[in-house]
């Protein structure tokens, strides 16, 4: 029976180690079951699509890719695929590989990351330690083939920056052959290690139903049964050119969530042998105008933690007139209360961890209409309202110096 | 993947055993010192000697990190904020005359904004050139 | 025994001073073995020490509305109890420093006493991580306390005494007796880890969900003087294991026979190190059902076994 006067509400956040970015789980407890949840995003906008309007396209490229710090080529092949669709580009087979090569590399240290992640958020730092040792095979691998660890900076408008030479693929392929040895050690220990089934076998549900309610995306959709991979329902890239299996299944736990990026991560290491395999000779990249011919399009791109979706409007000048960020996390949070009803309150790190969040890539602002003091406004109507919200407290915004602004 | 498999505490003994005898994967980083692969983006650096000041690297630059002002007849500083990089590289790709290099330099913390700010002297005006006290570059960051 | 002995043996050996260096050093040897373990470089030896002193030198944070002798007390208790309790241990030989029949009584006593701080300090917090953190310990107390008392009673059934000395002797006595008590070993291991909140028992400060648990409020010195008494529960808790289930090595001269015992507790922290790297922390629920349904019943099984093994000889 609930009852209010023994619940407790627990703040997970905005700042809790659990959480790697600020966002906000308000948990009301009973003992140490969850009755409610209330979940508010907001904490991190960094107003990276205002920002895109104000640079050109090839500006842009690197401000989109620190919308987010692991699936960075994601957002940023998700972004200039819509550029290069207005401008009607057609990039060279070898650009495509190339792009391919880097998101399944990316694909693997974002995965192998997870596994860590998930492995300290229930207390089991070891797994940590030895899934994020073997990861750095991939960091170093990137910090040669793109000359950064993190932002690869590798894609441009028209193709990709920088070659793979041939000489580097037996390298490649050495490192893939090591971390698949390791992938298989991981699924043999989530299968047989009792500790980890007992923490996350049937931890936070989500059936079916609830993920295609709630349009979650990514393995968090697919480890509930939702077959959905952009890479196989929308190719693009290369995929369309390789061989590979989506990975679903049915257990719609946490520990499903596990078992399918494990699964991805051998569907991963198969990509990138089938592209060092059939990687094509050619030019990496051709030219692009720096003028894009007014049009809009939307990029669909299946980043490792799902399915990320930018949308471009091109006015015809150097610079896009709007673009807009649809990052994966932003479709799997809705699921996250769900899966947390009537779970424990130490299951809450890794549930929420479960769907590989990352919250500062999906803030944005949000109007909210019809609400009780909500209200839209144009860009001088609200610097109007903010000059007057301060001057009724007592503050003269003319006199506050803004930064460069060394006449004021 | 079979389902039914033999569940059991403590599946790691064994690897944890070896990796008790094994190097540590990690290293004991300031004292051992961490190279970066040749091709590695990190701390840019302009020669400045052939700048034509044509400015493209600032109209490329993402982030706005790169000054380029005249100086003399045809001689350029370039001042380049650290803090503000990104890193990208895309200065040195439109450079026409190639001056500007990104090291492999990546030890680039600073307790203060300010040693960030770097300043690549212009080169000496050809008066001056014969002087050999007047290096070419000067490295504000070190 | 004389005044002068007494301060010795109060403040230095085996009392307050030992305590201390060989805690820091334990602290030392788990999270070297830890990393290790983990294939990291780990530690340098000085690191607890350094940390030790670092937390000294930190500003003291009582919370607003706290009990304050209650907060400011807790980790003294906590630490009083531990460097009380190595009084009645004998270490390297088969006498403690002050033996009575009785005396594993009020040692178990006296180990519950940090987890009872634990819990005050959490309560008085007034933190919500703090108080869920110091329900928990409590919790576990009641988990892991009774298979520890068993597994500890069992040997003294066989010995026919109360005292941690007259269990040593007797088994120095009867050297392949102490085979018959592995089964309680094991079950005091695993309570150990309990006693420590190490992992997978370390659901009272789990960090991933509350954050540091009953410690949360607590900053500087008196932080410092909380891990200071874990660090020390370690070695007096691996003490009482050894004196009551490893006694080799009794008979020797004093010097040996302390090289003796710090090996012996070296490899009991070198076991609990390596089980607090093979597990996923357990849920509190997980962690009540695993003490009573697999630990108490092994313990109760050892009392078995050495009622039948009392018989026969």
């Amino acid at each position: 029976m609930p009852d209010k006067k023994r619940t407790v509400r627990v703040p997970i956040g905005p700042q809790h180690p659990a959480l790697k970015e600020p966002e906000s789980f308000m948990v009301d407890l009973q003992g140490e079951k969850i009755t409610s949840v209330a979940l508010r995003l907001g904490y991190n906008h960094r107003g990276i699509e205002k920002g895109c309007e104000e640079r050109t396209y090839m500006q842009d490229l690197y401000l989109v890719e620190r919308v987010c710090g692991i699936c960075s080529h994601s957002h940023a092949t998700a972004f200039v695929q819509a550029v290069e669709e207005i401008a009607g580009l057609e990039i060279p087979r070898r650009a495509k590989y190339i792009r391919t090569l880097i998101a399944e590399l990316e694909r693997v240290h974002s995965h192998l990351l997870w596994l860590g992640v998930a492995g300290h958020e229930i207390g089991f730092d070891t797994l940590l330690m030895y899934s994020w040792r073997d990861r750095e095979l991939v960091m170093d691998l990137f910090a040669e083939l793109t000359g950064n660890r993190v932002n690869y900076a590798m894609n441009t408008l028209g193709g990709v920056r920088r070659d793979i030479a041939a000489e580097q693929f037996p390298h490649i392929l050495k490192i893939v052959d090591a971390l698949e040895e390791r992938t298989k050690y991981y699924i043999e220990l989530a299968m047989t290690e009792e500790t980890l089934a007992q923490r996350l076998s049937g931890v936070g549900r989500l059936s079916k139903e609830d993920a295609v309610r709630l349009g979650a995306v990514g393995p968090t959709a697919r480890a509930s049964g939702a077959d959905r991979d952009t890479r196989r329902d929308d190719p693009y890239a290369a995929y369309d050119e390789l061989e590979f299996r989506v990975i679903t299944d049915d257990r719609c736990d946490v520990f499903g969530r596990a078992v399918v990026r494990l699964g991805e991560l051998m569907q991963s290491y198969s990509l990138i042998r089938q592209i060092l395999k059939q990687m094509p000779e050619g030019p990496i990249a051709v030219k692009a105008p720096l003028k894009i011919p007014a049009g809009e399009a939307v990029s669909r791109y299946e980043a490792p933690r799902g399915e990320d979706v930018h949308y471009v409007r091109a006015n015809g000048t150097d610079k896009p007139e709007r673009v807009k960020v649809r990052a994966p996390t932003l479709a799997n949070t809705q699921s996250i209360a769900k899966m947390l009803e009537d779970g424990y309150l130490a299951d809450l790190p890794i549930v929420v961890a479960a769907i590989d969040p990352c919250f500062s890539c999906t803030d944005r602002t949000i109007a909210v209409r019809g609400g009780r003091d909500s209200k839209t406004m144009g860009w001088e109507e609200l610097v109007q309202y903010g000059v007057r919200w301060y001057r009724e407290r007592g503050v003269d915004p003319s006199r506050i110096k803004v930064r460069g602004d060394e006449s004021a | 993947m079979a389902r039914t498999l033999w569940r059991r505490p403590g599946r790691m003994v064994p690897s944890l055993l070896r990796s008790l005898f094994r190097h540590p994967a990690t290293t004991r980083y300031p004292f051992v010192k961490w190279v970066m692969p040749a091709d590695f983006r990190a701390r840019p650096v302009v020669h400045t000697e052939n700048c034509i000041g044509c400015k493209m690297c600032v109209r490329n630059c993402p982030s706005g990190a790169i000054e380029i002002e005249p100086v003399g007849e045809k001689r350029f500083e370039a001042r380049i904020d650290l803090g503000r990089c990104v890193y990208c590289g895309r200065c040195a790709e439109v450079c026409p005359k190639k001056t500007i290099e990104l090291t492999k330099d990546f030890e680039l913390a600073a307790l203060d904004r300010k040693t960030l700010k770097v300043v690549y002297d212009a080169p000496p005006p050809p008066a001056a050139a014969a002087n050999p006290e007047a290096g070419p570059e000067r490295d504000a960051g070190g | 025994m004389t005044v002068g002995s007494a301060v010795l043996n109060i403040l230095v050996f085996p009392g307050f001073l030992f305590l201390v260096a060989f805690g820091l050093a334990g602290e030392f040897v788990d999270r070297k073995l830890y990393a290790r373990l983990q294939n990291r470089q780990g530690p340098p030896w000085y690191q607890p020490l350094a940390d030790f002193l670092k937390l000294l030198g930190k500003e003291n944070v009582i919370p607003e509305g706290a009990d304050r002798p209650t907060f400011r007390l807790a980790p003294v208790f906590a630490l009083a109890a531990v460097v009380a309790s190595i009084f009645y241990i004998p270490l390297g030989s088969t006498t403690s420093v002050l033996p009575f029949e009785g005396d594993l009584i009020v040692v178990l006593y006296l180990l519950v006493i940090p987890t009872v701080a634990f819990f005050l300090g959490g309560w008085t917090s007034r933190s919500v991580f703090a108080t869920i953190g110091a329900f928990r310990a409590i919790t576990q107390v009641f988990a892991y306390e009774i298979p520890l008392f068993v597994a500890l009673l069992a040997p003294a059934l066989l010995a026919n005494t109360w005292s941690i000395s007259g269990i040593a002797a007797y088994y120095a006595g009867h050297p392949w007796l102490w085979l018959v008590n592995l089964l309680g070993f094991g079950v005091a291991l695993v309570s150990l880890l309990g006693k420590l909140e190490k992992v997978p028992f370390d659901t009272p400060e789990a960090e991933t969900e509350i954050v540091a648990g009953s410690f949360i409020e607590y900053s500087g010195r008196r932080l410092a003087f909380f891990r200071l008494a874990i660090d020390c529960e370690a070695i007096v808790g691996a003490s009482l294991v050894a004196a009551v289930f490893l006694p080799f090595g009794l008979g020797l001269t004093p010097v040996l026979g302390i090289l003796v015992y710090v090996a012996k507790v070296l490899l009991i922290l070198g076991i609990l190190a390596l089980l607090r790297t093979l597990f996923a922390r357990l849920r509190i629920d997980q962690m009540v059902h695993f003490c009573w349904s697999v630990v108490a019943p092994i313990a109760f099984l050892q009392i078995l076994i050495n009622l039948v093994v009392r018989e026969l000889i």
